[in-house]
């Protein structure tokens, strides 16, 4: 996970309520389905998500991390997928799928400081399409949870455009939204930032901070993808319910 | 699969029990664990709930509870819980609720299961019963230095050498020249208890009692040997052999098992046994000429006391030397007092009272002390005599480091300096009626000990207390109620935040929390049975023989008493070897994981015991 400031775009919605309109995601599911090209792409569709109003405790979940050699979804490209398994209750390690995978194009030093993975940690990796099979084996069903959507959808989506020439979508929680629905719903006053008051941080780390969870080293994809789990888990415990519906999270 | 939870693994890698696990296992144990989320107040395991994982504490707090409700437990970070329920038929059997928001790692039951058989310390700390994980502690504890707690018998270089009564001091010269020996043994003529024994004839009988005043050499050994004959059992340990010839100041001291002599032991047999010690400073204590030499002597206090520590020695062996250093310094001091005020007008007996009278002294430790004063004492003439001896003494206690008494029970306040009559009507007078304000000094006046003067006063107002108390069952239950103020701190456990008096609101107190409500306890009991003994484990001894407590307790209570003072002990040594003035309150920061597991443990025992005393004399 690359820590990003909050796009400009950033949900500016009251607390409680989505920021637009989230697709129906069984529907769209359905739709792309018919689409898609690619048998693998054309499988994790057909298997489709659970509805909209399904109770949280109750929804297949997947936490999601991905490491990539920059910021740009264009240009740069994927070096590791951390998945781990999870519902409301319990987030499961056992079954958890880590791959680093050899990138196209160039690998820049400066992200090679922040993620550690290294060129000839990557020369023997696989390229994307090697495991693409066993990577949408796993997200089918399920309902992504990712800390910042920019990421993961879009770098995903670019990945496989570049690869078998079609793209994918796929439904996301985002617990970086969901801490700026509670904490960016409205700017500070200028009082407030004549004192010097600054707008909370909804970075992973400080969320999780602010739920009492312990301090986690940062970029690696299986240990922010728990991370990540862990920020979901506290956050609907004290901000929703276990019968909260999906889709009053999912975007 | 990856077992790629690094961050998982850190924190197994540095939390007991994991400790104990090879990387392999680690890295199993992070793959497959589970991982929930709690908010504070909500409930995590409800009592007879099925259960299949073991609950590892991540962050955050939990507590834990009987079945009735009771708070059995408090846990943060490192704590576990489930186990009971896993290791006994899959039902919660505690219930447990989060405290904070709290981050659990869970691991399954198989895993588990294979991780308790096949690595066996980490299955010991885990272990069921806290009872025996806190025995283990102790037994690992004593293992680490068997000399220092070796029985007396160890010491023993040869058969004992005997000589009959009648022989002449010719032959017993003789005997001693052959054999390379300074002493000899005297049996009486006919078969006697101590094994015949009547007396023992060392090199200073000789030299004190034969040459100088002249004796003929077939003058008979009886004439000259020493006839108050001391000795220990051949299990008591190697430091009570000791204390009892610093006590009485022996050279030489017969070990006997039943109704055999085994030998003697000589005080250089001990010397060499434990070369730098507490010996030494007591010695220096006697041979200091003024009190500026006495204070110069504090270091050496500090620094026996850190090597006792080092030396992995019990706390019964530190207490007993504190103590017998904290009696040389009154000894000396009242030498000191007497040389400069002259000889003293009516006869008296100076007292210790508290934890020196048990032998339990530590480093950090305040003044109690009293008088007992001749019935013939005029307060007309007498008075302006004791006062300044007193004064002097306590005066130069604090001085020396022994800091005076918050509480005023010191032979400086008059109070407590009264005629022999005047102890006694009061002793009888607190033991008939006890009021509240008496027991407040209670645990204090009902353990003393002569140090000065007419030792006999002394014994004399043990034995009415003894005697006085075991009858009066009104008293027993009021000094059980007393015992009771102080209770364990069972939320000590969660981030120390228990200890709410103020400035150090973030330590436990190790002396107000744990050893003196011990030692309150034991002494109940022990004057519930007559025991004559004052120290507490020799008190436990007597009450665990008047078989009063249930199956197990006492045990038990041994090992928490061991447990508590030594966490006690090492904390104080931990600040002096930092250059810190000492202190009772003893930091989260400074215990280990496992260390806190068996302090919790041992706060349990205490706290379970007080419950009995409460049932049985209340």
């Amino acid at each position: 996970m690359l820590y990003l400031k909050p796009k400009s775009e950033a949900p500016q919605a009251p607390e409680g309520q989505a920021v637009s309109q989230p697709p129906d995601w069984p529907e769209r599911l359905a739709e792309l389905a018919e689409q898609a090209r690619h048998p693998a792409l054309q499988a994790y569709y057909r298997a489709g998500c659970v509805a909209a109003d399904t109770p949280l405790e109750a929804a297949p979940l997947l936490a999601m991390d991905f490491e990539t050699t920059g910021m740009d979804p264009a240009k740069d490209d994927i070096v590791s997928i951390g998945l781990l398994p999870m519902s409301l209750r319990r987030i499961r390690c056992a079954e958890a799928s880590h791959w680093l995978i050899r990138p196209r194009g160039r690998l820049h030093e400066d992200s090679v400081v922040i993620h550690r993975i290294t060129h000839s940690a990557l020369h023997r990796a696989p390229d994307l399409l090697e495991i693409l099979e066993p990577l949408l084996e796993q997200m089918q069903g399920r309902i992504g949870v990712v800390h910042h959507r920019g990421m993961e959808r879009a770098f995903l989506d670019a990945a496989l455009r570049q690869r078998i020439g079609e793209g994918i979508s796929f439904p996301l929680i985002d617990t970086m939204e969901l801490e700026a629905r509670l904490h960016r719903n409205k700017p500070l006053g200028l009082w407030q930032r004549l004192r010097g008051q600054r707008p909370v941080s909804i970075r992973l780390g400080q969320s999780r901070a602010r739920y009492h969870l312990p301090f986690y080293r940062p970029h690696h994809a299986l240990t922010d993808a728990l991370a990540c789990a862990e920020l979901l888990q506290a956050q609907v415990a004290h901000r929703f319910s276990a019968n909260t519906p999906l889709h009053e999270l999912w975007c | 699969m990856h077992a790629e939870q690094l961050e998982i693994i850190d924190f197994l890698r540095r939390t007991s029990p994991f400790t104990e696990l090879p990387d392999e296992a680690l890295a199993e144990v992070a793959g497959q664990v589970e991982v929930a989320y709690y908010k504070a107040g909500s409930p995590i395991l409800s009592f007879a709930e099925e259960i299949h994982h073991w609950y590892l504490i991540r962050s955050g707090a939990v507590e834990v509870f009987r079945r009735n409700g009771e708070l059995y437990n408090r846990l943060s970070e490192g704590g576990f819980f489930g186990e009971f329920g896993l290791l006994r038929n899959n039902r919660v059997r505690f219930p447990v609720t989060a405290l904070e928001d709290t981050l659990v790692y869970l691991i399954a039951e198989p895993l588990f299961n294979r991780l308790f058989e096949a690595h066996e310390r980490f299955a010991d700390l885990v272990e069921v019963e806290d009872q025996t994980r806190l025995r283990h502690a102790v037994e690992r504890q004593k293992d680490a230095n068997p000399l220092l707690n070796a029985p007396a018998e160890t010491l023993i270089g040869r058969p004992p050498l005997c000589l009959t009564a009648d022989a002449s001091a010719r032959t017993a010269a003789q005997r001693m020249s052959e054999e390379g020996a300074s002493s000899l043994l005297i049996r009486g003529p006919g078969a006697d208890d101590r094994a015949g024994l009547v007396g023992i004839l060392t090199d200073r009988d000789l030299r004190d009692r034969l040459l100088a005043p002249g004796l003929p050499y077939d003058t008979p050994v009886s004439q000259i040997m020493s006839t108050d004959l001391h000795w220990v059992r051949h299990s008591e340990f190697v430091f009570e052999a000791m204390l009892l010839m610093l006590r009485h100041n022996l050279h030489h001291l017969p070990v006997l098992k039943r109704d055999q002599v085994l030998g003697v032991i000589a005080l250089s047999d001990i010397i060499r046994h434990e070369s730098q010690n507490s010996l030494f400073v007591v010695r220096s204590i006697y041979q200091a000429q003024s009190l500026e030499e006495l204070v110069a002597l504090r270091q050496d206090v500090r620094a026996s006391f850190s090597r006792m520590v080092n030396e992995d020695a019990n706390s019964r062996m530190i207490g007993g030397a504190m103590a017998m250093i904290g009696r040389s310094f009154k000894q000396r001091l009242l030498e000191l007092g007497e040389e400069k005020l002259g000889e003293p007008p009516v006869p008296y007996c100076f007292l210790a009272l508290g934890s020196m009278a048990r032998e339990e002294q530590l480093i950090v430790t305040d003044q109690d002390n009293a008088m007992i004063l001749d019935n013939r004492y005029d307060a007309s003439l007498h008075e302006g005599y004791f006062r300044d001896l007193a004064e002097f003494v306590c005066d130069g206690l604090a001085a020396c480091g022994y800091s005076y008494c918050s509480g005023k029970i010191m032979a400086s306040n008059p109070q407590w300096r009264q005629p022999l009559r005047v102890w006694e009507e009061n002793f009888s007078q607190w033991i008939e009626q006890p009021t509240a304000e008496f027991l407040l000094h209670s645990s204090i006046f009902f353990d003393l000990e002569g140090v000065w003067g007419n030792l006999h006063w002394a014994d004399m107002l043990n034995q009415l207390i003894r005697r006085k108390a075991r009858q009066n069952r009104r008293f027993l239950a009021a000094m059980a109620r007393n015992a009771l103020h102080r209770t364990p701190p069972l939320g000590f456990f969660k981030g120390f935040v228990m200890e709410t008096d103020g400035q150090h609101s973030h330590s436990i107190n190790m002396k107000r929390r744990g050893t003196a409500p011990l030692a309150d306890l034991l002494r109940v009991h022990g004057l519930s049975v007559g025991s004559q003994a004052r120290n507490s484990f020799e008190r436990l001894r007597d009450v665990i023989d008047a078989n009063i407590l249930p199956p197990g307790r006492g045990p038990d209570l041994r090992d928490a008493l061991e447990l508590i003072s030594m966490v006690r002990i090492r904390h104080q040594a931990l600040d002096l070897e930092a250059g810190r003035e000492p202190d009772n309150r003893v930091e989260p920061d400074n215990l280990s994981d496992f260390e806190r597991k068996n302090l919790k443990d041992a706060f349990q025992i205490l706290s379970n015991a007080q419950k009995f005393l409460r049932y049985r004399y209340a």
